[in-house]
């Protein structure tokens, strides 16, 4: 047994565990600041480390645990989102608890969730994951104990959430019942399509689209999202989705292989409802995390509908699309950030004048929307050309005729944003102050975004190497 | 000269001047203008010296640049312009040029506004050098954003709100566009199968001949690319945009959609539509040719009932569309011939057009036909623009307008000699408005109202000077632009010969 295998994860636990005792010694009345970088610098070690197992191919605990380049690839976009986030949201955490060591050593139990998850090869690794990851989010969620919008979003996900846990419980169970077995592999040697099967892969459906806030199962983001403190949000609309995106990959392509004729149906409906509900609702959405909690819906259905081709094209779509839509909401969120820290709210009103007081943030910001609409050159548009080009080879032209036309009503409401912040007056003539991590992380973020939309091919190589890895 | 990428200059000297303004401090506002002028007038002398040393007598695709871009997709960086493209590329540089001097009074967050002006300039010379099918795609859209922008802080008001204008020809083109992305998607995925695909315009335009597009995916897919390319050449039913849009803008806006951005749709119909998908142009055709003269007449008769004068240009720009569109239809080289001079010729006209009501409105506060009166007193230059652009508007002999209209109806006569007569009828209804809206404006007693307004002088002189000029010059001697587009559409001569006798679905019975 290779338990170096597991070195990121118990690095990373280690690295929590550490924060929390020095959170303990630290005195009372220091700034907690500079545990913030250290986790920042902790994991920015972990992310070298994680180049190192690159080209490696292989499993632990039976079989349990898989390392191969699809792992290693969402690992990385794992870690790469939560340094990010990290990064943009130290004056945001501060003004928001005085636990901020909890805050990140949760954070990073999280992030060990997420990494088990794109690790996990069987069905109950793959419960472990999503459990400790959710478990933490719920905790995460209600952190803003002075607003009761996020006890009450803490609740609600709770409840929502369990109920949700409980059906994918139910439907690998019944899985396990008539093969015999929760390792992937062998779940798909089995070849088995009798009724009781198709009743347990429905019940997963159901259970990972709730993790995935595909429609109709959407129903919890918006609250969540809306009530959540933003780091957190940001978390749960980027990694937390992606998360949900591997283990999706792992468990249809691999697993559920053979039952393709079953299931590509139901996932061709589920995208297509996610992308005309995310997109529809959006346009009413006042509030900037709610609208963004809309568009990450949206932006599951484009990245769910990848799954259709069922081959090594599509879910190279889905992977590059993953990462693209992190890079692109880090910038969104980052800039929701700058605009809550100066004025304690984050409607879409507050970002009025905002390319007067601050011309960059709204430049990243009219970036990052664009790239989620997919208009080029921004990122966002090779990831759509990438996924839709997969599906229409195996005759779902529908599908990408669908999506690209919501993706371009989808631009109306981004415009509504971009007007405010181009056309409006500012709403007081204070001076706009920006911290210096949140500027490089909004520049990164920028800059990543046009790179990708210009030149993706390297990204694409990396995404297309580790989508092979699933065959 | 084959070792200097004269195209990816002429490209990237925009982009440079981009940069360069994107870290200017925002007050400094004359020298950021300055910078836009130089910057235009290097990628205008480029284009030029490009227009110049092309060599007409070999004809074909020159200047090429081919790097590798995305190998797994089969995209290259590849660029070249041959005679249906390097007329348009030209049209683009001079509007563009021109707008820089018409935006000079641009006080309000100038550096904001020229950064913009330069995005929709670049995004027009990116599509029209680009012979990649996916490098076209990025520039495309390029424009449309920062369009809506610049409608809604620097545009105006006046029947409906610039927010309104500039939200409808956002959704308008970028609905289009969604079609038009759908239809590129079909043909790369049907053109070739798995690992032989590409994007590059010259080897999409081989599987017609090597029989790997059936008719009915070109007749679908051809389909598609009309709704996009169609609603961004203000195609009848889908042109409601541009008359409020057109509006609203800031003049250089308007200026620069009408003249080129618009021509983008048509370049499109026929580098993608006719070159790539044969069949499906030959079976669309007669409906094309039924949506021109209903553009060129429809529009006409609207335009006769306008009482803006921003109206009255944006709606007889899109009757003028009308005429492009049938030349296309026609699908014969002389209709085609004239259609795409007539890109041309019509860029200009309306570019000047729009700067010269832009000039009016600024030094009248007016744009209402009826309040205006007797300007040549006052302004005698500004009424030798619209005079020019007038009559080349309705077609007289010896200004830019003429030629390329009288090429299209002879060549679309051949082929549809109803419509044509019709759409020739339409020059009766634009002489109508054309004479009326010069009366009314520039003749007619002196109007002591506007003694103060001073005429044009300095900079505002140089887009009159140069578009007028080229008006007069092209018009006199046709052959500078005829001889360049001739020589695009020779190699293609071969292919519509084919194309005649092709049977078609439908095809026959139109005609």
């Amino acid at each position: 047994m290779n338990i170096a295998l597991l070195t990121s994860e118990i690095a990373v636990v280690i690295l929590a565990l550490l924060i929390i005792v020095f959170d303990l010694l630290m005195p009372r009345q220091e700034a907690r600041r500079s545990l913030g970088y250290f986790a920042v610098c902790g994991l920015l070690g972990i992310l070298v480390y994680t180049f190192n197992q690159h080209g490696i191919s292989a499993t632990v605990y039976h079989g349990f645990f898989v390392v191969d380049k699809l792992a290693l690839f969402f690992k990385q976009l794992f870690i790469v989102a939560t340094i990010l986030t990290l990064l943009f949201s130290f004056d945001y955490i501060e003004g928001l608890t005085h636990n901020t060591g909890e805050f990140y050593a949760l954070l990073l139990l999280s992030l060990v969730g997420m990494m088990l998850m794109a690790s996990a090869n069987d069905l109950l690794t793959v419960f472990v994951g999503l459990e400790l990851m959710t478990i933490i989010f719920y905790i995460l969620v209600g952190f803003d104990l002075r607003s009761s919008k996020s006890s009450e979003a803490g609740t609600k996900y709770l409840i929502l959430g369990s109920a949700a846990s409980a059906v994918l419980l139910y439907g690998m169970s019944w899985v396990y019942g008539f093969t015999g077995s929760i390792v992937l592999s062998q779940i798909a040697a089995q070849h088995n399509a009798s009724p009781a099967m198709l009743l347990g892969l429905g019940l997963m459906i159901a259970g990972l689209c709730f993790k995935l806030s595909i429609a109709p199962f959407h129903m919890w983001a918006p609250d969540v999202y809306e009530g959540a403190p933003i780091p957190v949000t940001a978390m749960l609309a980027m990694a937390s989705k992606a998360a949900g995106v591997v283990v999706l990959l792992r468990i249809f392509l691999v697993a559920f292989a053979s039952l393709q004729a079953y299931w590509l149906m139901i996932v061709s409906l589920l995208a297509v409802l996610s992308m005309i509900v995310g997109i529809i609702v959006a346009i009413w959405q006042t509030n900037i995390k709610r609208m963004l909690a809309y568009s990450s819906i949206a932006q599951a259905g484009y990245i769910v509908s990848g799954l259709l081709a069922a081959d090594a094209a599509g879910v190279k779509g889905m992977l590059f699309y993953a990462v693209l839509y992190m890079v692109a909401n880090v910038g969104a969120f980052a800039v929701t950030t700058a605009v809550n820290n100066q004025y304690g709210s984050d409607q879409i009103d507050d970002l009025s004048g905002l390319s007067q007081k601050s011309p960059f943030l709204a430049v990243v910001m009219t970036i990052s929307l664009l790239s989620m609409a997919g208009l080029p050159p921004m990122a966002g548009f090779i990831g759509k050309m990438y996924i839709f080009m997969a599906i229409t080879d195996k005759g779902y032209f529908w599908v990408a005729m669908l999506g690209l036309i919501m993706s371009m009503v989808s631009v109306y409401y981004y415009m509504l944003v971009v007007k405010v912040m181009y056309s409006k007056e500012a709403k007081s003539e204070q001076e706009f102050t920006v911290s210096a991590p949140l500027r490089i992380v909004a520049l990164i973020s920028l800059i990543a975004t046009l790179f990708i939309g210009i030149y993706p091919g390297p990204l694409a190589d990396l995404a297309n190497a580790a989508a092979r890895s699933l065959w | 000269m084959v070792d200097f990428p004269l195209l990816t200059a002429i490209l990237l000297t925009p982009i440079w001047g981009i940069l360069v303004l994107s870290v200017m401090p925002r007050e400094a506002d004359k020298t950021i203008k300055m910078i836009s002028a130089v910057t235009m007038a290097i990628a205008l002398g480029l284009t030029l010296y490009a227009y110049w040393a092309y060599d007409v007598s070999l004809g074909g695709l020159q200047y090429i640049e081919n790097v590798p871009w995305i190998p797994e997709l089969g995209v290259s960086y590849a660029l070249g312009v041959d005679g249906i493209s390097l007329p348009l590329l030209l049209l683009t540089m001079l509007i563009g040029f021109s707008t820089i001097f018409v935006s000079w009074n641009v006080e309000k967050r100038s550096k904001e506004f020229f950064i913009q002006l330069l995005l929709l300039i670049v995004g027009a010379v990116g599509t029209f050098v680009s012979q990649d099918l996916f490098i076209f795609l990025l520039f495309y859209e390029l424009g449309i954003i920062p369009s809506y922008i610049m409608i809604v802080v620097w545009g105006s008001s006046e029947r409906v709100s610039k927010e309104y204008a500039a939200m409808k020809l956002t959704i308008y083109l970028l609905l289009g566009s969604a079609f038009m992305l759908a239809g590129v998607i079909a043909l790369y995925v049907n053109a070739f199968p798995a690992g032989m695909r590409t994007f590059s315009m010259q080897v999409l335009a081989q599987a017609h001949a090597v029989g790997n597009l059936s008719e009915n995916v070109q007749i679908v897919t051809f389909l598609l690319l009309l709704l996009g390319f169609g609603s961004t050449l203000s195609m009848w039913p889908f042109y409601s945009w541009a008359p409020d849009g057109y509006a609203a803008a800031p003049t250089g806006v308007s200026m620069l959609h009408a003249g080129v951005l618009k021509k983008i749709g048509g370049y499109g119909l026929i580098r993608i539509g006719l070159l790539i998908l044969p069949l499906g142009a030959k079976f669309w055709a007669p409906f094309i040719a039924f949506f021109a003269v209903v553009n060129v007449l429809y529009a006409a008769f609207v335009t006769i009932a306008q009482k803006d004068l921003k109206y009255i240009v944006g709606y007889s720009s899109i009757s003028h569309i009308g005429y492009i569109l049938l030349g296309f239809a026609a699908l014969n080289v002389i209709s085609i011939d004239g259609a795409i001079a007539n890109m041309f010729a019509h860029g200009i006209m309306t570019a000047l057009f729009f700067a010269m009501v832009g000039l009016v409105y600024e030094k009248t506060n007016t744009r209402q036909v009826q309040s205006l009166g007797g300007l040549a007193h006052q302004m005698p230059r500004v009424a030798v623009g619209f005079m020019l652009a007038g009559m080349s508007s309705l077609g007289l002999p010896g200004l830019a307008g003429f030629i390329p209209e009288f090429t299209s109806f002879l060549g679309a006569f051949k082929v549809y000699p109803l419509y044509t007569l019709l759409a020739i009828s339409g020059i009766v209804f634009t002489a109508l408005y054309i004479l009326r809206v010069l009366a009314n404006v520039l003749f007619g007693p002196r109007r002591v109202e506007f003694d103060t307004c001073r005429d044009a002088s300095g900079v505002e002189l140089v887009s009159l000077v140069l578009l007028g000029t080229i008006l007069v010059v092209v018009g006199v001697f046709p052959q500078v632009l005829m001889g360049m587009v001739n020589s695009g559409m020779e190699p293609v001569m071969a292919l519509l010969v084919k194309l005649h006798v092709t049977p078609a679905l439908l095809g026959g019975v139109v005609q």
